[in-house]
């Protein structure tokens, strides 16, 4: 049965003034809210209404309407994709899975009576929940900049609009123009994320704009597939790219947006384009549930159930889990261990062991695509690194585009796996 | 009973017997080969002024990459194992023999395979007088023998739980489609289960190549491949 928005949200309204006994004590079909429409969230959405076959009342929390990957908008600002073709909707979830799927904002999380509240002000009760809201930013975390400049210097690290803008600045640059980039501290999501995106800079300016400049302002000393980029970026775009790392100032950085400069260690540069990628933090909604510590929520691997309220599933990058990368990759396969947890404690179905993988691919040029990949089971104590692999330096041109040509069909996997 | 063609070699290395080169024997009997061919022929030729036909002609093949004639198409599945790198060397062409789905999914080879094991050799006997890079005796790698060992029977065998198989699934499904479309990345479902059994295991011995399926399938048991060959076996 699908249930619309509307029926759905008159009658949850309605059962949570009357539920107080959990729903798998018999007071009907129990109840699994999630929120966040991502990697993490779909994946487990679907999954767990897949599996339980209608035994479970499912609700989907996304504000977004027409979702857009982060995963492949690097690729669509290096005109390999169309923006289109990273968005996704959630039609499919709702109608062949029978997911309610509500676009709306959850604006507070009541963990003792297990209600999340909408900000249209439905009241949603849950038997579990699944919170997987990506990242926000640290505030403070580059001097000069918050999320009132992000329209003069992007971050362009939650896709769509601000992709498309910072698309549009750097196509706009001035004949020689610079572009910035001031690269985050780790943890972050998507680690080798920057460092494609300046492949994919380098790629547009060298093609419209061979003059320009990119200077890459980094904190970290070393970078995901750091040696791969760098061989790349010798290859593809050579004296372009400027890295300048923490024993250059690359960790001493300010920015002001509305005079359009950046200054690294004291030495200030005008620039055309900016794209600024703060420190990052698990979503907000994290924050106001109380299950984070420091900037991220602890979870157990062997469930993905938050540290502090066994409730609660935490899933993707907002969650700190161990050794696991923040990536679509890697929330998807936590939402396969969610989603079986959830169905085992709320319908007795089998639990086993958790599995879990990752593997990250880069576009760092026209067919030259690299990835890194990893094992990793769950102990007690975190999500632990079994086995992982690298391309090599190195590799032949015809290997590179096959890796490449992997990539679009890992997409087409990963979205299909999401969205139904 | 069963053979497991294409692992002789890395299980020779697993459990600690010496290499090809010290248990060199001669693959097989050129001349049997030659008349086994004859069931290869109509796709395939060899010898002097061979050429290609419906298959390519395989003078020289000993050794050489995989899908290397650029006046000859190949399918998508060999284009990708000579993209991951692969050989033509003695382990490969056995258990292409023996199986060519098992070793290249996708491939256009329609030939059940030769599930004899003294007629791969035989066959391979005959193929190799035509090569001219093995030609040198004493044999060694890549065209020796290594001692042959059997897959236990009893992997095979195993029945597995589907249940378990569809949780394993979940991690194949991140990249391989459930509804079997072909976007870059092979499609697994409906396989006949002891295709996929093999298959798997040559993954985890190494044999096929590409390094992602190396690491999933190293952690994979011998009932978790079970589990999951029943499960996407199942799958339309």
């Amino acid at each position: 049965m699908t249930v619309n928005r509307r029926t759905f949200l008159g009658a949850s309204v309605a059962a949570a003034a009357t539920l107080q006994a959990p729903a798998v004590l018999g007071a009907g079909k129990p109840r699994v809210v999630v929120v966040g429409g991502g990697a993490g969230g779909a994946t487990a959405a679907r999954y767990i209404a897949k599996g339980s076959k209608g035994e479970i009342d499912v609700t989907l929390v996304e504000p977004s309407r027409s979702y857009y990957t982060c995963f492949f908008s690097n690729l669509y600002i290096g005109g390999f994709r169309e923006l289109s073709s990273i968005a996704h909707s959630y039609g499919t979830l709702a109608s062949q899975y029978g997911i309610n799927v509500v676009h709306d904002w959850a604006v507070g999380i009541d963990r003792d009576a297990r209600t999340v509240t909408l900000a249209g002000g439905a009241v949603l009760p849950y038997d579990r929940l699944i919170l997987s809201p990506g990242i926000d930013f640290v505030e403070g975390a580059v001097e000069g900049w918050d999320v009132s400049a992000q329209n003069k210097m992007p971050h362009a690290y939650k896709a769509g609009s601000q992709s498309e803008l910072l698309k549009a600045q750097i196509e706009a640059m001035p004949e020689g123009g610079t572009f910035a980039m001031i690269a985050p501290p780790n943890p972050f999501r998507c680690p080798p994320g920057p460092y494609e995106r300046i492949s994919m800079v380098a790629h547009v300016l060298k093609e419209k704009n061979p003059t320009a400049k990119i200077i890459v302002a980094d904190p970290k000393p070393k970078f995901s597939k750091m040696a791969l980029f760098q061989e790349g970026w010798g290859n593809h775009y050579d004296g372009m790219i400027d890295w300048i790392g923490p024993d250059f100032g690359g960790d001493v950085v300010s920015v002001n947006p509305d005079a359009m400069t950046v200054t690294i260690d004291g030495e200030e540069t005008k620039v055309d384009a900016c794209n600024v990628i703060p420190a990052m933090k698990a979503g907000r909604i994290c924050e106001m549930a109380g299950i984070t510590e420091g900037n991220w929520a602890p979870v157990d691997g062997r469930t993905m159930q938050s540290r502090m309220d066994e409730n609660i599933h935490v899933l993707g990058d907002a969650c700190a889990q161990g050794d696991m990368p923040k990536s679509g990759f890697s929330a998807n396969s936590q939402a396969k261990v969610a989603a079986m947890a959830v169905r085992a404690a709320l319908t007795g179905s089998k639990m086993f062991p958790a599995k879990f993988s990752n593997t990250c691919w880069s576009l760092i040029g026209t067919d030259d695509g690299v990835k890194v990949g990893a094992t990793y089971e769950a102990t007690e104590e975190k999500i632990a690194k079994v086995d992982g692999f690298i391309s090599q330096t190195g590799e032949n041109a015809e290997l590179r585009q096959a890796t490449y040509e992997e990539s679009i069909g890992w997409y087409a996997g990963i979205t299909s796996d999401m969205f139904g | 009973m069963r053979f497991w063609g294409g692992t002789l070699i890395v299980w020779g290395a697993l459990t600690g017997v010496a290499w090809a080169d010290e248990t060199a024997v001669q693959i097989g009997d050129a001349a049997r080969g030659e008349q086994l061919f004859e069931q290869c022929a109509a796709c395939h030729q060899v010898g002097e002024g061979a050429e290609h036909g419906i298959g390519p002609h395989l003078n020289g093949i000993f050794d050489r990459k995989v899908a290397q004639f650029e006046d000859f198409s190949y399918s998508e599945g060999i284009t990708r194992a000579r993209r991951d790198g692969m050989v033509w060397d003695l382990e490969h062409l056995d258990a292409y023999l023996n199986n060519p789905k098992v070793l290249v999914s996708g491939t256009n080879m329609e030939f059940a395979g030769l599930k004899d094991p003294q007629d791969r050799g035989d066959v391979l006997a005959y193929l190799r007088q035509f090569s001219a890079s093995p030609q040198d005796i004493p044999e060694a790698a890549p065209t020796a023998l290594a001692e042959e060992f059997e897959l236990p029977p009893e992997i095979l065998a195993i029945v597995g739980d589907p249940d378990y198989g569809e949780y394993l699934s979940t991690e194949c499904t991140t990249c391989h489609q459930v509804d079997g479309e072909y976007d870059g990345i092979p499609v697994i479902t409906g396989w006949y289960e002891e295709d996929f059994v093999l298959a798997m295991h040559a993954y985890k011995e190494k044999i096929r190549p590409h390094p992602v399926m190396h690491m999933m399938a190293a952690r994979l048991s011998d009932e978790e491949i079970a589990a999951l060959a029943a499960y996407f076996g199942a799958l339309e």
